[in-house]
């Protein structure tokens, strides 16, 4: 039977013969609900042909119940209650489609998240109220009309946003699957911050020994288009059919014709603090290279601080150099986008945590990363700011900004274990230095990180538990930590040459803007929410837009890249099937009620209504269902599928009874 | 009419499928508990919440409503909820005019994540309304 059958089918069914199913959920929410009480309640209500208890609805046996009771009483519309329909509505639809009923005809009810599991010592209310809420679903299910979902062609190109670690891994998968991947990038070079770090744990393999390579690799993928220096401007579209506005920033050379020769940078007469890649450490031209390893090896000119002098023109052999370009916008269409957009550093300035801002001698962790690091603008000496003399006692202050009701409350994750690299590279180039560790608690779970801080006491570092109280500087910059060591309850003042705040992750500014441009959900914490904790983790409640690395939450390397590749699967799904469902919501205009005010058109945000011929249009690929038009209109005549004022005013006089 | 003390109010709350709907989920999820005031109807959009069926929930019974949806900016149909913002306003206005105490009215902004602001929004607004009382709309033996 094909689905427009199936529609006249159930619309021609006389009357409406309703099945419900109480989930217990095991003792989620049989443990509270008395199930039996609620199902023979509902069996009460009108146009209710069976009702039941199953012990878990959404397992191999319950659908198997609910198919069984189907086809036994000749059941038209089904009513489940138990979970939220966030994760289980699909399941269920399924479920009672194969038994031959619309799937829009399947009433979900939320006894768990909104009954049981907040009313866990209120036993009688709650049974109470899941009879309200089931009443609610079963005058409801009663008003509801079979639907058909509509299926959609996919483009089949992904956009990923983002290139770093995480988004090359993403792209790179998507690519060798045969498919385009558009890979943008905001800064003029891929890599990321990964490509900024010096050595990277449990191994202390040089960081931009194992990226480069990779980043080449993009860059030499023919289905990847690497489009840097780039922001997203504007998505539109749904599954399979983005339409997306990519803002190329001008970047004065020309990627085509420039080799990256440096001869500009050594004539540009300005110099700026390297705010961008080395932390502020170092300068940098106006016209500059971002950094050695940088894919694409092209120059851009940084035009806030540029005098024009021009300089740079003339010492351009290839003459790539143009002072006037300006920013110019590409459209593409994509049928999947994965944000791999990353984070920043927690800034500890504003609050001056630890006298960060304050005293030279205070350092983030990523500073240190960017001193120690042999292509570094020390090349790899460590020097302290104040006096540039080489520290030889160095202590590590760990969650600053991390586990802290004042700034986050998350754990960052990775500043343990990148503490105790930093320590152990400071420790192998001046085994003279002593060093210290002031923490909370460590952190180091996943394989051989638990060894990597056992060879960290093993090579003399200090671990002082505790999270020191204050912090002040001395005449001849030293710092004095004092720090209570919770082991021994003795109060220590620490003498320190450099004090080093691990610093934790934060949702960085572009991931913000992204989140906003795409809708994708926000989580407590500020960065990107998954659809599910544990089996969706790196899917959104929106289809075909998929999260990564730590645009999702703060993670490291490994975690980073298996996320990549996992957005690169769950993308591809689309890609390979080549069609994508979308919701069989929309709105319908009863023509007869109608006064062709045209309010309606006005409400709407997607351009899916239209005045034509003297009739509003509905042009049912831009509709997406959210209902909002239908409330503008004066005479009813705009409805939205499966939320009918008839199918709502059905829940809301429903939620109250008469007592006798 | 059952004991003041024993009282327990019916609030009619309207859940946005995309953010406050997850918020009363995360709540659950959380397990932070609440009174058994509030009977969620879930829409796909606060722009979606009609008048009339606030009017509806207050001639059937309800002791409040709650209008709920994403945070300004955050919204899944772009603006829907700014749409609801001036209906709010104008129900505001409405609930005078019905003999309403504005205390029995109450819009807030919850996102999917936000399931501990979803349970003390619902404790508030439960606490207010069992000082108020049963509202005057509500006809006579319904609970």
């Amino acid at each position: 039977m094909d689905q427009e059958e199936i529609i006249k089918d159930t619309k021609d069914a006389d009357e409406p013969r309703i099945g419900v199913f109480i989930c217990e959920c095991g003792v989620n929410i049989g443990g509270v609900v008395n199930c039996q009480d609620v199902a023979d309640y509902a069996g009460t209500l009108p146009n209710v042909v069976s009702s039941a208890v199953n012990k878990y609805a959404c397992s191999d046996s319950g659908q198997s119940e609910i198919k069984k009771a189907i086809e036994e009483n000749d059941l038209n519309r089904i009513l489940v209650a138990a979970c939220t329909p966030k994760t289980h509505e699909p399941i269920f639809r399924a479920c009672v489609e194969e038994a031959g009923i619309n799937p829009y005809l399947f009433e979900f009810v939320n006894i768990r998240e909104h009954c049981s599991w907040i009313h866990m010592k209120e036993q009688e209310k709650a049974t109470k109220k899941a009879q309200d809420l089931v009443r609610m679903g079963v005058f409801r299910s009663a008003q509801l009309d079979p639907l058909q979902s509509n299926e959609v062609p996919v483009t089949d190109k992904a956009l990923v946003i983002g290139a770093g670690v995480a988004g090359m891994q993403t792209a790179l998968d998507i690519a060798d699957m045969g498919y385009k991947v558009y890979l943008v990038e905001k800064n003029p070079s891929i890599g990321g911050k990964m490509a900024q770090l010096d050595k990277t744990f449990p191994t202390n393999d040089c960081s931009i020994c194992i990226l480069g390579p990779k980043m080449v690799e993009v860059a030499r993928n023919k289905n990847i288009e690497l489009m840097t220096y780039s922001e997203i401007d504007e998505v539109d579209g749904y599954v399979g059919n983005f339409n997306v506005k990519v803002r190329h920033k001008a970047r004065h050379v020309d990627l085509g014709t420039c080799t990256g020769c440096g001869l500009c940078v050594d004539k540009c007469p300005v110099e700026v603090p390297n705010v961008e890649f080395n932390e502020g450490i170092g300068t940098r031209k106006a016209i500059y290279v971002p950094f050695p390893q940088a894919v694409p090896l092209r120059a851009v000119v940084d035009r806030s601080v540029c005098i024009d002098c021009g300089a740079c023109v003339k010492a351009c052999n290839s003459k790539s150099i143009d002072l006037d370009q300006e920013d110019s916008i590409s459209e593409i269409e994509v049928g999947v986008i994965v944000v791999t957009a990353g984070f920043d550093v927690y800034d500890p300035e504003p609050t001056n945590d630890y006298g960060y801002g304050l005293y030279d001698n205070v350092i983030t962790g990523m500073e240190l990363e960017r001193l120690i690091n042999a292509s570094g603008p020390t090349m790899g000496k460590l020097v302290r700011p104040s006096d540039v003399k080489t520290p030889k006692r160095v202590g590590f202050i760990q969650c600053v900004g991390s586990r802290d009701k004042k700034s986050n409350r998350y754990c960052s994750s990775f500043c343990c274990m990148y503490a105790l690299k930093d320590a152990q590279l400071i420790k192998e180039k001046y085994p003279d230095s002593e060093v210290y560790i002031m923490y909370m608690d460590l952190r180091t779970p996943f394989r051989n990180y638990e060894e990597f801080y056992d060879r960290a006491r093993d090579m003399g570092i200090k671990f002082i538990r505790g999270k020191p109280g204050s912090v002040t500087e001395k005449d001849n910059g030293d710092m004095v930590v004092r720090v209570e060591d919770t082991l021994t309850t003795e109060v220590i003042d620490l003498d320190l040459d450099l004090l080093v705040l691990s610093v934790g992750a934060v949702s960085s500014e572009s991931n913000e803007r992204i989140r906003q441009i795409l809708k994708v959900s926000r989580a407590a914490d500020g960065f990107m929410m998954e659809a599910h904790p544990k089996l969706k983790p790196v899917d959104t409640t929106l289809d075909g837009i998929f999260i990564g690395g730590v645009s999702q939450g703060p993670k490291d390397i490994p975690y980073s890249v298996s996320q990549g590749s996992a957005c690169a699967a769950r993308a591809t799904r689309y890609l390979s099937q080549g069609k994508a469902i979308t919701e069989g919501i929309t709105v319908d205009v009863n023509d007869d009620l109608c006064v062709r005010c045209g309010m309606c058109i006005t409400m709407c945000p997607f351009q899916a209504l239209s005045l034509e011929d003297d009739k509003v249009n509905v042009i049912k690929a831009l509709c997406k269902g959210c209902g909002t038009c239908s409330v503008a209109c004066p005479t009813s005549a705009l409805e939205q599928s499966h939320f009918k004022n008839d199918q709502l005013l059905a829940q809301v006089r429903n939620v109250f009874t008469f007592e006798e | 009419m059952a004991d003041r003390k024993e009282w327990e109010p019916k609030i009619v709350a309207f859940c946005c499928n995309w953010c406050s709907y997850g918020g009363a989920d995360t709540a659950g999820m959380g397990r932070f508990q609440q009174p058994a005031s509030v009977r969620v109807v879930r829409v796909m959009c606060s722009g979606r919440i009609d008048p009339l069926h606030v009017f509806n929930a207050f001639l059937e019974g309800a002791d409040a409503v709650l209008v709920t949806g994403c945070h300004l900016g955050d919204c899944h149909y772009v603006n829907g909820n700014y749409k609801t913002e001036v209906r709010y306003q104008f129900l505001e206005e409405l609930m005078i005019e019905m003999g309403l105490e504005p205390e029995r009215l109450h819009l807030s902004w919850i996102s999917a994540s936000e399931g501990e602001k979803f349970a003390s929004f619902v404790n508030k607004v439960t606490t207010e309304v069992k000082k108020l009382g049963p509202s005057p709309l509500k006809p006579e033996g319904v609970n």
